[in-house]
């Protein structure tokens, strides 16, 4: 279905005209902090709402990009949107989040409500352009714009030691990035032209593929993260505030792995299949060590952040099996663990708001003050170990069978950390909602409000329903991913061909 | 050439308009002894404006007073981006001179002397005319940075600045007549048709390398550099303000159509230098900024970086690198003068504050100076999508169109350092606890300071013009 409106950049930008509101503000009294309180709210509703028009829409019978717009913009650079199945489940999951994150940092800032609800707003234009962009150079203005805002969400609004954190996080990302942009430019001259869609399906020559894929590895193994340039977020996350942990956790480590499937596999096939074995020994690694690590955490953050970066790690697996059920449990992975992880953030700021602190040694035997809380923390941690029944098992389960089919050792290696992620994250439980609620500070505390109540049962929902009927996100997805498929097999085909033949 | 051949006014006729209004206004301002010479200010904002407008208005190329002195689209864009800085620099002096003292009617007269240098250097065709240009302009420059009469440390800025000035004139001059020794002749296009590829003999590479040793001190690029970070402190702000942005520009003009017009034959030989000068500037930019607690010394790094990353470009010495050059330097321009903006307007009980701690909460004090600082730092930075990403984009761009590969890594990871303490920065305004409120900032450089933001902000919806014009201005030169 067409519209004869641009669908597609009114998500993108509407968010921005809400910050253009807030900005319009007056005033630093209360008052105007609500007000911005309630625009960002509405403003993020409502690209929500839009969003929802694109997925009733979309054509899950075609691989081709859809609600596709071009303008010119730049010379050979122009202004070029659209969705295909990789893409457009991102695009709802970052509309999805970002209302839900609004409303859980009503209560949690208090200060600088004005300039928190604009730095979040931009962010979400910023990523939304990032999975709907059709050109390399747009994408890269999305994809490293968005560090602006984070850096000013951690080291504005987060905790003691958020310099530290935000810089590292910046100079971090940043440096990664700037490879990919080189590489960026490289590719223009081979192929004459940054319009994705024609990348695609554009032969690089075998020498450079390799160059080309490990410079936008640099920028991506830095987002994802991977072991070892994983560093920089478990230090994010301990420092940002629970609404910036959220959409970190939840949107941003997305980046990475959508910018596998969307670039690294697709333009540089005989790169991906070469180095696909250097992946899985950087993603088992990841998955044992930053498990292993997770158990020895004493920051409830620390601990869910180093479980992000293993699941990460399922993500790269399956992704790099370049077989449908891989790459689809990927995808489904990455979207389960950005509902998942969300939630789980949110639940940690729920405490936190409480009692300001994150550390697991601060509380103990919740569940007597708290059962509600209990319930949504015991569902969400059992979709993170990849509990049958939730949306975490069906992306791990799909994943992992695809490592199988190509590698048993990596799937065996893998599944180790599905058995300590059990580990960690049903100790975590313990040490927190059971034993004795002996701590003075805790005996008066309270469950969740409505509000709290309202963010994390929409995530709840979801994570459910998702892990009992995930036919809606596999079919969305499964066109585009056997195009993709079938795109690298045509591209290594391609490759050997050329070797094949007689030097001219 | 005949000696009776008609002159052709109308081409110079910025350079007339610029020359003979100086000295109108220096008679002026003996005939009425204004002591505070605003009304002389204003005229001479005045006359850069009539300059612009003859400049905007020319089209074509034209070769003038025997082939010495060229007119050309390159021309044309590179001097408007002077008199731009020129002209903004001298609106941004007012509220300075005015709260501080210190201004006398000479000071913006020799600042359209200087420009009239300016322009003469871009258009300069010949090595003698360059020359000419060239100190027209520095010896304004000399005086004007020694403007505070009473203060030591702007005397010793002049100083220093001149006796190293004179050095770098004198290693040029030294190369200009080996130049001529070994090709017969100053002329650019007649240079460039004596100079045989195959047989770039030692002699005129040894009076390149003195030529660009010059050159090189006038764009402060590493290892002449040394002069900057001390001028850039000990001058008057305003000052500094332009001497970040015109003459800079100018210069770096210059050296680009020296190199791609008078020495295209020797491509492989300066690019070599270009290269170390780029790579030996971004490093040095970007490590001893970040020790630096003056705001001024801090700029001067930043502009030892940038003009590295400007020289990128021209290390590729290709149309898509001189393209890019010309784009850095008309970003550069406006973040320049944003950013001085706000330095001046850094005061706070009736005196200048200089350090970059005094910005501590400056996003609580003052929220929008704050936002234009952290606009201009993040664009200087070259973080996307402001247009200080543009700038580097198009720089890199061309080095990896012609293999630089090794210069366009080791460019984007400086810029990576160099981003640390641009962010420094912004983390001080907006991550630590408010300081004193600064002085209300005066009208006219929060307008100059918000349309510079606003332009670092919004350049990415409408690039096109800025980069199409740089692309005509590139070709003209090949």
């Amino acid at each position: 279905m067409s519209y004869s409106w641009p669908i597609l950049s009114t998500v993108t930008f509407l968010p921005l005209l809400g910050a253009l509101l807030v900005l319009l503000l007056r005033g630093d009294d209360e008052s105007a902090a609500r007000n911005a309180r309630y625009i960002a709210l509405w403003t993020t509703l409502i690209t929500f709402a839009i969003s929802l028009l694109l997925w009733r829409d979309f054509d899950v019978a075609t691989a081709a990009f859809q609600f596709v717009e071009l303008r010119p913009w730049l010379g050979p650079i122009t202004f070029h949107m659209g969705l295909d199945g990789i893409s457009m489940p991102f695009v709802v999951l970052t509309t999805l989040l970002m209302p839900l994150t609004i409303l859980s940092s009503f209560v949690a800032i208090k200060v600088r409500v004005k300039e928190f609800m604009i730095a979040f707003l931009v962010l979400e234009t910023l990523m939304l352009g990032v999975f709907s962009s059709l050109d390399l150079v747009m994408f890269y203005l999305f994809f490293e714009g968005g560090l602006i805002p984070m850096f000013l969400i951690i080291g504005i609004w987060g905790g003691s030691n958020r310099v530290y954190a935000s810089f590292k996080f910046f100079l971090y990302t940043l440096t990664g990035s700037v490879l990919m942009l080189l590489a960026i430019m490289a590719i223009y001259w081979e192929a004459g032209t940054t319009n994705i869609p024609a990348l695609l399906n554009h032969d690089f020559p075998p020498e450079m593929q390799t160059w080309l894929w490990f410079a936008f590895l640099a920028s991506f193994a830095v987002k994802l993260p991977m072991w070892p340039v994983h560093t920089w977020l478990p230090d994010a996350h301990v420092e940002a505030p629970t609404a910036g942990s959220v959409i970190l956790a939840g949107i941003l480590l997305k980046l990475g792995g959508y910018g596998f499937l969307r670039f690294s596999i697709p333009m540089f096939p005989i790169a991906s299949a070469e180095f696909a074995p250097l992946i899985f020994g950087l993603s088992v690694i990841a998955i044992v060590y930053t498990s292993l690590v997770a158990l020895a955490q004493e920051d409830m953050k620390k601990l869910i952040a180093y479980s992000s970066i293993a699941h990460m790690g399922f993500v790269t697996i399956g992704i790099f099996t370049l077989t449908m059920q891989g790459m689809q449990g990927g995808i489904f992975l990455m979207l389960s663990h950005g509902i998942v992880s969300a939630a789980l953030f949110l639940c940690v700021g729920v405490v936190y708001d409480r009692m300001h602190t994150h550390k697991i040694s601060a509380f103990s035997g919740l569940v007597n003050r708290m059962p509600l809380y209990a319930f949504f923390f015991m569902v969400f941690t059992l979709a993170n170990v990849g509990l049958p029944g939730t949306s975490g098992f069906i992306g791990e389960f799909l994943s992992l069978m695809g490592a199988f089919e190509v590698n048993t050792w990596v799937a065996v290696f893998a599944t180790t950390g599905i058995i300590l992620s059990a580990g960690y994250a049903l100790w975590l439980y313990r040490r927190i909602f059971f034993g004795v609620l002996d701590k003075p500070a805790l005996k008066h505390i309270k469950d969740l409000s409505p509000r709290e109540v309202a963010v994390m049962t929409p995530l709840l929902i979801i994570t459910i329903y998702f892990g009992f009927h995930p036919g809606p996100v596999l079919d969305v997805s499964a066109v585009s991913v056997e195009a993709l498929i079938a795109n690298f097999k045509a591209g290594l085909a391609v490759a050997e061909q050329a070797q094949l033949a007689p030097a001219p | 050439m005949p000696v009776t051949e008609s002159l052709n006014l109308v081409a110079i006729l910025p350079e007339l308009v610029l020359a003979v209004g100086a000295m109108a206004l220096l008679m002026l301002g003996v005939a009425t002894r204004e002591e505070r010479g605003d009304l002389i200010l204003w005229l001479a904002v005045g006359v850069l404006v009539v300059a612009g407008i003859f400049i905007a208005c020319g089209e074509g190329t034209e070769t003038l007073f025997g082939g010495s002195f060229i007119v050309d689209p390159y021309a044309r864009m590179l001097k408007l981006l002077c008199l731009v800085g020129a002209a903004v620099s001298l609106i941004m002096s007012v509220p300075y001179w005015r709260a501080f003292g210190g201004m006398r009617f000479e000071y913006p007269i020799l600042l359209l002397f200087a420009a009239t240098g300016m322009l003469m250097m871009i258009s300069a065709y010949d090595l003698i005319a360059l020359y000419v240009g060239l100190e027209l302009q520095s010896l304004a420059l000399y005086v004007v940075a020694a403007f505070k009469r009473d203060s030591a440390r702007s005397s010793e800025a002049g100083l220093k600045y001149f006796v190293l000035g004179a050095l770098s004139s004198g290693m040029l001059l030294y190369g200009a007549s080996l130049v001529y020794g070994f090709t017969g002749s100053t002329e650019f296009a007649q240079i460039a048709s004596a100079v045989q590829p195959s047989g770039a003999n030692l002699g005129l590479i040894f009076g390149l390398v003195f030529l660009m040793a010059g050159f090189a001190f006038k764009i402060s690029a590493v290892p002449f550099h040394m002069w900057t970070p001390d001028v850039y402190e000990g001058a008057p702000t305003p000052v500094t303000a332009f001497f970040a942005a015109a003459p800079k520009i100018a210069a770096m003009a210059l050296t680009v159509r020296v190199l791609i017009s008078a020495f295209p034959a020797l491509t492989t030989e300066w690019q070599q230098i270009v290269v170390f000068l780029a790579i030996a500037s971004m490093g040095l930019g970007s490590f001893a900024a970040i020790g630096q607690r003056n705001i001024k010394r801090l700029m001067a790094y930043s502009s030892i970086g940038h003009m590295g990353y400007a020289l990128v470009g021209l290390a590729s010495g290709t149309v898509a690198g001189v393209q890019g050059v010309i784009i850095y330097l008309a970003i550069y321009l406006v973040m320049t003068l944003g950013m001085f903006a706000c330095v001046l307007a850094m005061r706070r009980d009736g005196k200048m504050v200089e350090n970059i701690d005094q910005l501590s909460g400056l996003s609580r004090t003052s929220p929008r100076m704050a936002l234009v600082l952290a606009i201009l730092l993040f664009s200087l930075a070259g973080i996307p999508p402001l247009a200080g990403f543009f700038a580097k984009f198009y720089v890199f761009l061309a080095a990896i169109e012609s293999g630089l590969y090794a210069l366009a890594v080791v460019g984007v990871l400086l810029s990576v350092v160099g981003a640390f303490y641009y962010l420094r920065i912004v983390k001080i305004m907006y991550f630590d606890d408010p300081a004193e409120p600064f002085e209300e900032m005066p009208a006219s450089l929060a307008i100059i300071a918000g349309v510079s933001g606003a332009l670092t902000l919004f350049y990415v919806v409408y690039p096109a013009p800025l980069v199409e014009a740089a692309g005509v201005a590139a070709k003209a030169l090949f």
